[in-house]
């Protein structure tokens, strides 16, 4: 069952080949067995999970259940799950028990999904490995020794092991897109306000978008379908009409204009990763789409944009954590100063402390318009780059990730080399594009990204188009070797 | 030397929105700790604000009442510091780009000077909880009821050179909220606060000396001592060769001290930027000239109104629309009794001095419109003398009831009643037969002074409960006739 | 090109309340360096005559009827307080300013 997708599932359940309890057991008898080799979950909800799955099976019973009803699904820890723990991956929220779940969380549980449990990520969403996380690194079921990417990496590595049917994640710089890049999966991060963010721990809120990790486009358009709503709680939540994303999967792409851009291909792009994706345009014009090249000159500036504007914002969005109200509390404070220092300096790892370090550097007195200021004026400059292309091109595509899945400890002594795993990605949080990545080819036995940017609230366009490529190749419905 | 003072005022307005600024919880005052505060109060992970559109239109009511500009795009921004009574570690409010920009406030001052402050800007912004000092074994207690809830800050220029006018211009924003109904004006609980910036400087110079800010003063007896405090320090300092140090200053009402306050170690870098979950706020003319529609009755107009409507002069209507809830008495007592200049010379003189005196303020008052009115209702029907009328007042201080309870209590009616006025006419007359003979042979012109004698005598035997009127009458008939 | 020197990052550390020891100080200090001199390429970027974006939409906000919708849930909430007592919660003595 677990090698099936979603939509396979939901089929399932329907004809009644399986129970959603069957099912769920299946898949949490996995998590026991399987885990332990890729650390990808933090929490199982094990009773829960059978709750969820018995009221599924009565929904399944009366026959107008959802698409979604019966299927297990796992929860990025950053999302706000009512009663079970929320870490964010922090040691700083390891007892943290919400009263409250995320608007998404409450969505799916409405449309029947089942919580198996939360998965594992980079501390707070700081990271493009899964090795900043309080606990432990998420190995890449494609690949033992290599990280699974970041920092959805808990999410990515579960669907990739085949531990759930799909998961949510979060993407911030590339935090969606990069790891499915690396794990071989179908990842979406809609427009910036499609999803709502009410019960998302901030990392930097104008950049972070609620999205999908699944096997396939089909899956994705099934997942956004139930996530998706207008919230009122969320200021910068769009009122937006909702569609079936479904609905369009099959329309041909006959005319579709591709756009490359030229500075997606430059020094930097593993040769073997560019004629992968240079391969799977290739696929594109053979299902009618024509593609030219096209210039986002502004791109260069977005991974120094992004490292002012998401320090600048997560410096101001993790004060809340003081050791007050909630979250861990040094023991025996002396003082004010000596809660807050040692709290946030216990429970804080290495890189959450260095972000918010140069955040509050980028927005201090005597430098917030040569960094901060700046950093917002390039912005626009790199969405406006997007804006002209758009005018030329239906969707623009590239690599998602500079190269394969990389050896665990590689990259964590230079932080800038790990910022520029991103470098493809972090465009489109700035600019709130929707960005999509999909396995293109394997290098070194490892799964190759190809990413897909479409224009403001074209979800259902790209997912079309990814979801085309995925009728004509099988990248998608590779397993990673060894799973069972 | 001759100083001049020069003080501008920062002065921090609790709106009376139902609830926060930034979240549904409620802003009702007096609840149990922390029951009121919300996981957005809270600051819990995930949670996001939005604002409230009642916190917009009271603060575009009040920049329409201060002559300013509207900012028809506001934005909020995060000004970042730690305290555990702000739980996002960041304060929400408003820096480049503030709800109310420019404006002015006219005061009218003693002996009939005028003056206009310019107000400099007005923000919205989020009030912080409250850090209870009380002993948790050597901790202290934190309740969030406050936190979020909406204020507006309003910032004016250094223009007041008194503590005089620093004071007028206080009352006179207090008067301006209230009478929006914008602010519930209760100073006692903290809903208007006031942070006085002070500075000397040698009369006639151009340049401004430095400064001293005295926080969070919250009476306007408060202000204007902590400004007389202040000044005098500062004069001293100067006079003694020394120079004023940049600094907040904490002035305790009950000991009449002040003294400088720790500094915060980070007050110098709040690194401000504009808050990534909220957006602008973008507010239309028509937007603007709803709220300018429902905009309740401003002071000043209320004072032209007293003039055309009740036939008040200007410098009465002046005093009684000086604060709203003087104004809202006046016209609650002339509604009842239908006498507006009585109404307004009890209520200026009597009720002020009661009020004074037992350092109430009006809505404190024992006596209610209702009873003044009664009061005054009893005086014209000739119940009662104008003598007589202030014992009644009097005993309503005291709570004794209305008017018509305190006389039939006490006895008080006042007595028309010829045949008992014309006995006790003829008593006086009786005995004081040399008064009698001197009245009859004086002049005309000289008769009405000296009959005031009589009238005393009368007046003293009746213990002031005799019609004046009616006994001048029978007075003047038995001595002439 | 910016260069981060320990007292930069005492500064820094204490406006954001996180304990850096001396010893820490230096190896923090090349690392945000590093940051600092990625981010310096944003210097040579004409940007004159352009808006800071704070924002990827320009969207606007929208505002709340003022209606409480919130009720009391302060049990739930300080279940997970490190500190409370009589329903506040507690903190080190915050000495009057």
């Amino acid at each position: 069952m677990h090698d099936q997708t979603m939509a396979q599932l939901a089929l399932g359940l329907k004809r009644r080949d399986f129970s959603s309890v069957e099912l769920t057991q299946h898949y949490l008898e996995r998590i026991q067995r399987l885990d332990a080799t890729y650390n990808s979950f933090i929490t199982i909800t094990e009773q829960q999970a059978l709750q969820q799955a018995e009221e599924a099976d009565r929904r399944l019973a009366q026959g107008d259940a959802p698409t979604l009803c019966g299927i297990p699904i796992a929860h990025k820890d950053l999302f706000c799950t009512d009663g079970v723990r929320t870490s964010c991956g922090s040691k700083m929220l390891d007892n943290f028990v919400p009263p409250y779940s995320a608007t998404i969380v409450e969505n799916l549980q409405a449309a029947g999904a089942v919580m198996l449990g939360k998965t594992n990520m980079d501390e707070f969403a700081m990271g493009s490995s899964n090795e900043t996380s309080y606990y432990g690194p998420v190995k890449n079921p494609w690949a033992i020794d290599c990280v699974p990417g970041g920092s959805s990496g808990g999410s990515a590595a579960a669907v990739a092991a085949q531990l759930a049917a799909g998961a949510t994640a979060s993407d911030t710089g590339g935090s969606i897109r990069q790891p499915a890049a690396l794990c071989g999966l179908t990842g979406l991060k809609p427009t910036y306000g499609r999803v709502s963010r009410w019960g998302m721990i901030a990392f930097a809120s104008s950049l972070d978008q609620a999205g999908t990790l699944t096997r396939t486009a089909e899956d994705s358009a099934l997942m956004l379908n139930a996530m998706a709503s207008f919230d009122t709680l969320d200021s910068t939540c769009v009122d937006q009409p909702l569609e079936d994303y479904t609905a369009n999967l099959n329309q041909p792409l006959k005319g579709l204009k591709i756009g490359v851009p030229k500075e997606y291909f430059s020094e930097g792009l593993h040769p073997e990763t560019g004629a992968a994706v240079e391969a799977a345009i290739k696929v594109y014009e053979g299902l009618g789409a024509s593609v030219q090249e096209i210039s986002l000159p502004h791109s260069h500036l977005a991974v120094p944009a992004y490292y002012v504007i998401a320090p600048a914002e997560c410096s101001a969005n993790l004060s809340r954590f003081d050791g007050v109200r909630y979250g861990y509390r040094c023991e025996t404070p002396k003082d004010l100063m000596d809660l807050y220092q040692r709290s946030r300096s216990e429970a804080f790892g290495d890189e959450v402390k260095r972000r918010i370090l140069v955040g509050a550097y980028a927005l201090s007195a005597g430098y917030y318009d040569a960094y901060y200021s700046k950093a917002q004026k390039v912005r626009r400059l790199i969405k406006q780059d997007f804006v002209d292309a758009f005018t030329q091109v239906d969707v623009i595509m590239g690599p998602t990730s500079p190269s394969p899945a990389f050896a665990f400890g590689a990259k964590t002594k230079d932080p800038v080399a790990m910022y520029l795993e991103d470098i493809y990605t972090i465009a489109t949080n700035l600019a709130g594009l929707p960005g999509l990545s999909i396995p293109c080819g394997l290098v070194e036995n490892k799964p190759v990204g190809l990413q897909l940017i479409g224009n403001y609230f074209a979800e259902g366009r790209l997912l079309n188009i990814a979801h085309q490529f995925q009728q004509t190749t099988d990248f998608h419905t590779r397993s990673a070797p060894g799973i069972e | 030397m001759e100083w001049e003072t020069v003080i501008g005022l920062e002065v921090h307005v609790q709106l009376a929105t139902k609830t926060k600024i930034f979240s549904g919880a409620s802003t009702a005052y007096g609840a149990a700790p922390n029951t009121q505060a919300c996981a957005i109060d809270l600051a819990m992970p995930g949670t996001l604000p939005v604002a409230n559109e009642a916190a917009f239109r009271y603060a575009v009511m009040f920049g329409l009442a201060v002559h300013a500009e509207i900012g028809k795009r506001s934005v909020f921004e995060r000004k970042n510091y730690f305290y555990p009574d702000l739980p996002k570690g960041y304060q929400t409010t408003q820096l480049a780009e503030p709800i109310v920009g420019p404006g002015y406030v006219d005061l009218e001052l003693s002996e009939g000077r005028t003056k206009r402050v310019r107000i400099h800007h007005a923000h919205l912004e989020e009030d912080a909880g409250k850090s209870l000092h009380e002993d948790y074994h050597g901790m202290s207690g934190i309740d969030l009821n406050r936190a979020g809830t909406p204020l507006i800050e309003v910032v004016t220029e250094p223009d007041m050179r008194s503590a005089e006018e620093a004071v007028a211009f206080a009352k006179k924003l207090h008067n301006i909220a209230t009478s929006l109904e914008i602010c519930d004006g209760d100073m006692s609980q903290g809903s208007m606060r006031f942070d006085v910036n002070i500075s000397v400087r040698p009369k006639g110079q151009e340049t401004l000396g430095t400064r001293t800010e005295t926080k969070n003063l919250n009476s306007f007896r408060f202000m204007e001592e902590a400004i007389a405090l202040e000044v005098e320090r500062q004069i001293d300092v100067l006079e003694d060769g020394g120079k004023i140090v940049q600094e907040t200053r904490l002035y305790n009402g009950e000991t009449k001290v002040a003294r400088s306050m720790r500094t915060k170690e980070d007050s110098d870098d709040y690194r401000y930027f504009p808050c990534p979950d909220l957006l602008p706020v973008i507010l239309d003319d028509q937007y603007i000239n709803e709220v300018r529609q429902q905009m309740p009755e401003l002071p000043e107009a209320r004072r032209e109104r007293f003039v055309a409507d009740y036939g008040l002069t200007e410098y009465d209507a002046t005093q009684l629309t000086a604060e709203r809830a003087v104004a809202d008495y006046f016209e609650a007592t002339v509604k009842a009794c239908g006498e507006a200049k009585l109404a307004a010379n009890w209520i200026m003189a009597d009720l002020s001095a009661y009020l004074n005196k037992e350092e109430l303020s009006i809505t404190q008052s024992k006596v209610t419109p209702i009873q003044l009115a009664g009061l005054i209702t009893r005086l014209t029907d000739g119940t009662l003398s104008s003598k007589i009328a202030k014992q009644v007042f009097e005993a309503m201080t005291l709570g004794e009831g209305d008017a018509d309870t305190i006389i039939e209590a006490r006895g008080l009616k006042q007595v028309s009643d010829t045949g008992a006025l014309e006995k006790l006419v003829d008593e006086v007359i009786a005995n004081n037969t040399k008064q009698v003979d001197n009245y009859r042979s004086a002049d005309e012109a000289k008769r009405p002074k000296m009959l005031g004698f009589f009238v005393g005598q009368i007046m003293k035997a009746s213990k002031g409960q005799a019609n004046p009127q009616a006994v001048n009458d029978i007075l003047k008939k038995k001595l002439e006739g | 090109m910016a260069t981060v020197e320990p007292s930069d990052i005492a500064k820094l550390a204490q406006l954001a309340r996180i304990a850096v020891s001396e010893q820490q100080s230096g190896e923090v200090a090349s690392r945000i360096t590093e940051v600092l001199n990625l981010v310096d390429q944003l210097q040579a970027a004409d940007t004159r005559d352009v808006e800071p974006m704070a924002h990827p939409l320009d969207a606007v906000q929208r505002l709340r009827a003022d209606q409480v919708t919130e009720q009391n849930r302060r049990e739930a909430f300080q279940a997970i307080a490190p500190a409370v007592e009589d329903g506040l919660y507690l903190v080190p003595r915050v000495i009057e300013e």
